[in-house]
């Protein structure tokens, strides 16, 4: 039995919500937040303190952001899998009354929420203010921001790129969706995002890559660039990912972006996944 | 027609400086925020005796908005300070969704609002900020007259929990209010109580209002003049008060005649108690490079364009 096969089930179950719960609300972004599913999984339900009894100011825990804001099924659903909030509540994502918003928000008053995001590029940012706050607080706990790759086009993402390093946010660790994948078809077709990596060492970044879909690989690449606090220098995670990964007919397309499946894509999907810790 | 005396001129945004630096002394939460204008907003003095708490962003506004949202989490009350082109319209989305909407405790503070900075001319004068702030759900606008309530509204919104857009300027202008005052966020100022007309004037304006009234009492006019400090939440209530004596007002801002104060007071006239009004503002253009005397001579914002609108607006009462 390996190590993973906690998380690995975990995963699953999540991911199940992640359909279900587009499907349920016949609308949403199912390819992102199934490519994503797994960091998620590693970071709630093993790398970070954090406290379902959810405290806005998140002294002394470790804060992880969503900047693509669309990928919210995924956020959700872990949250909910953490306690922060009643499982059943999934299935109101997306409706009238829900504070399960199609992009998430504190507005609504979820726990586990801090900052509204659906807009992009400003999530990095956000970081690098919670991360300067913590190293005025003594705070030792890390900041973590997920980004998706086509996001990486905003003007601001880079200005935040700019800062981190200069002021010396060690305590700061991005990750990149690397899909590959966006709206209109492949980053490098829509715009070309050339070499990420470089570009980010250019700007004075700890770079590392992984495979998002590896946990040991993951984990191992996550304790690096923890271990790179007391350098002064942030580190960004370049995270290959497939795009609705788990999910045969998702996969390795963009097609799946912002698309809920059918009845029947449903079905063909739930035989996928297993269902791990009881469906909502 | 109350007498203001006054024995200097000052500009508003050292009012601000100077509340920021007794902030600094008595709230070890606030932190400050500046995009490469730490000499122009006066952040010297709280830069020098708060170094770990002040934060040099650079030419990135949208990235000091968002870091500004970002430090809230951890208890810290960020005040961020550029000119208020910069503050408002080139950083909407990142104030609508990080602050906003996200409900953080931020303050965007503002300097060189207005025609009155003068020779930069239009690309830095903005005149829709007012506008822009006052629609975001959640957000408090306020806009002091000279630089003890600059000052003293300064001190007061880091008590105040949830986001604040607070507008000044760059001209020296008479300081005319109590330096000991006590600022009550949305709670009117009555300048002059009088019978005939209400002037309700923001900012820089209410100076000029107190000199429109000067005259008017001379040509017979008993004005009664309210300074609205707080645009929103406004103080409906002293508006409608005053406008149910007087019968007739004259709003007075510098600030494009749409989206700003005279809007908001019209609204709630119009809802409550319609009554004639006149708009003392920008007439829905840029400005230009000019003398900050200069411009609002010809954009139509001195003493006496306050003094033709009321007697226009009187003629209007039934």
């Amino acid at each position: 039995m390996s190590e993973y096969t906690e998380l690995k089930k975990v995963a699953s179950q999540v991911r199940r919500d992640i359909v279900r719960m587009v499907h349920g609300a016949k609308g949403g972004h199912p390819g992102g937040a199934l490519g994503c599913t797994d960091l998620l999984v590693l970071l709630y339900f093993k790398l970070m303190k954090h406290d379902k009894n959810f405290k806005m100011d998140g002294i002394g825990e470790d804060i992880f952001y969503l900047s693509n804001g669309h990928i919210s099924a995924v956020l959700y659903s872990v949250l909910a899998r953490s306690g922060y909030f009643p499982v059943a509540e999934l299935a109101t994502h997306r409706k009238i009354n829900s504070r399960l918003q199609g992009h998430p928000t504190p507005h609504s008053h979820l726990p586990g929420v801090r900052m509204a995001s659906g807009s992009l590029g400003q999530g990095l940012s956000v970081g690098c203010g919670t991360a300067q706050a913590k190293k005025l607080n003594k705070d030792d706990r890390f900041v973590y921001v997920l980004m998706g790759d086509g996001e990486q086009q905003e003007g601001q993402v880079w200005e935040a790129a700019m800062y981190a390093p200069h002021t010396k946010l060690d305590n700061l660790i991005g990750f990149v969706d690397y899909n590959g994948q966006q709206i209109d078809g492949p980053c490098d077709k829509v715009m070309s995002l050339g070499d990420l990596g470089a570009k980010y060492k250019a700007f004075g970044w700890n770079v590392l890559s992984c495979d998002g879909h590896d946990f040991a690989e993951l984990e191992k690449t996550i304790l690096k660039a923890q271990a790179n606090k007391g350098t002064g220098v942030p580190t960004m995670i370049l995270m290959k990912s497939e795009m609705g990964a788990g999910v045969d007919y998702m996969m390795g397309s963009h097609k799946w972006h912002g698309t809920a499946p059918n009845d029947a894509e449903l079905a063909s999907a739930l035989t996928q996944l297993l269902e791990t810790s009881g469906d909502y | 027609m109350k007498k203001y005396p006054f024995t200097e001129k000052k500009d508003t945004r050292s009012g601000f400086g100077d509340g920021m630096t007794e902030l600094g002394k008595t709230n070890p939460n606030v932190v400050a925020l500046c995009a490469d204008l730490t000499p122009s907003l006066k952040l010297n003095d709280f830069e020098n005796q708060n170094p770990e708490r002040f934060f040099q962003i650079g030419i990135a506004e949208a990235n000091m908005i968002s870091i500004a949202a970002g430090m809230t989490i951890g208890g810290k009350i960020p005040f961020t300070a550029t000119f208020a082109n910069f503050s408002t319209g080139r950083v909407y989305d990142q104030i609508r969704q990080s602050v906003a909407y996200s409900d953080k405790n931020v303050k965007i503070c503002a300097s060189h609002a207005g025609l009155t900075l003068g020779e930069d001319g239009a690309t830095h004068q903005i005149l829709e900020d007012i506008g822009l702030m006052k629609m975001l759900p959640g957000m408090t606008v306020i806009n002091p007259c000279d630089y003890n309530q600059t000052k003293a509204a300064t001190i007061a919104i880091a008590d105040h929990k949830g986001p604040v857009y607070l507008r000044f300027g760059r001209p020296a202008l008479p300081v005319f209010t109590a330096p000991d005052q006590k600022f009550e966020i949305g709670k009117a100022w009555m300048v002059n109580e009088g019978k005939d007309v209400t002037i309700i004037a923001t900012g820089h304006m209410v100076w000029e209002a107190i000199l429109a009234g000067e005259k008017l009492a001379e040509l017979g006019i008993d004005a009664e003049i309210i300074n609205i400090h707080t645009i929103k939440p406004l103080d409906e209530e002293a508006i409608l008060k005053s406008v149910g004596k007087t019968g007739c007002v004259v709003t007075a801002e510098e600030h494009n005649i749409l989206g700003g104060l005279g809007e908001s007071v019209a609204r709630v006239l119009a809802s409550n108690l319609p009554t004639p009004i006149e708009f003392v503002a920008v007439q829905d253009t840029f400005g230009e490079s000019g003398t900050p005397d200069q411009l609002m001579e010809k954009y139509g914002l001195k003493d006496r364009h306050i003094v033709e609108a009321v007697q226009r607006v009187i003629k209007k009462k039934k």
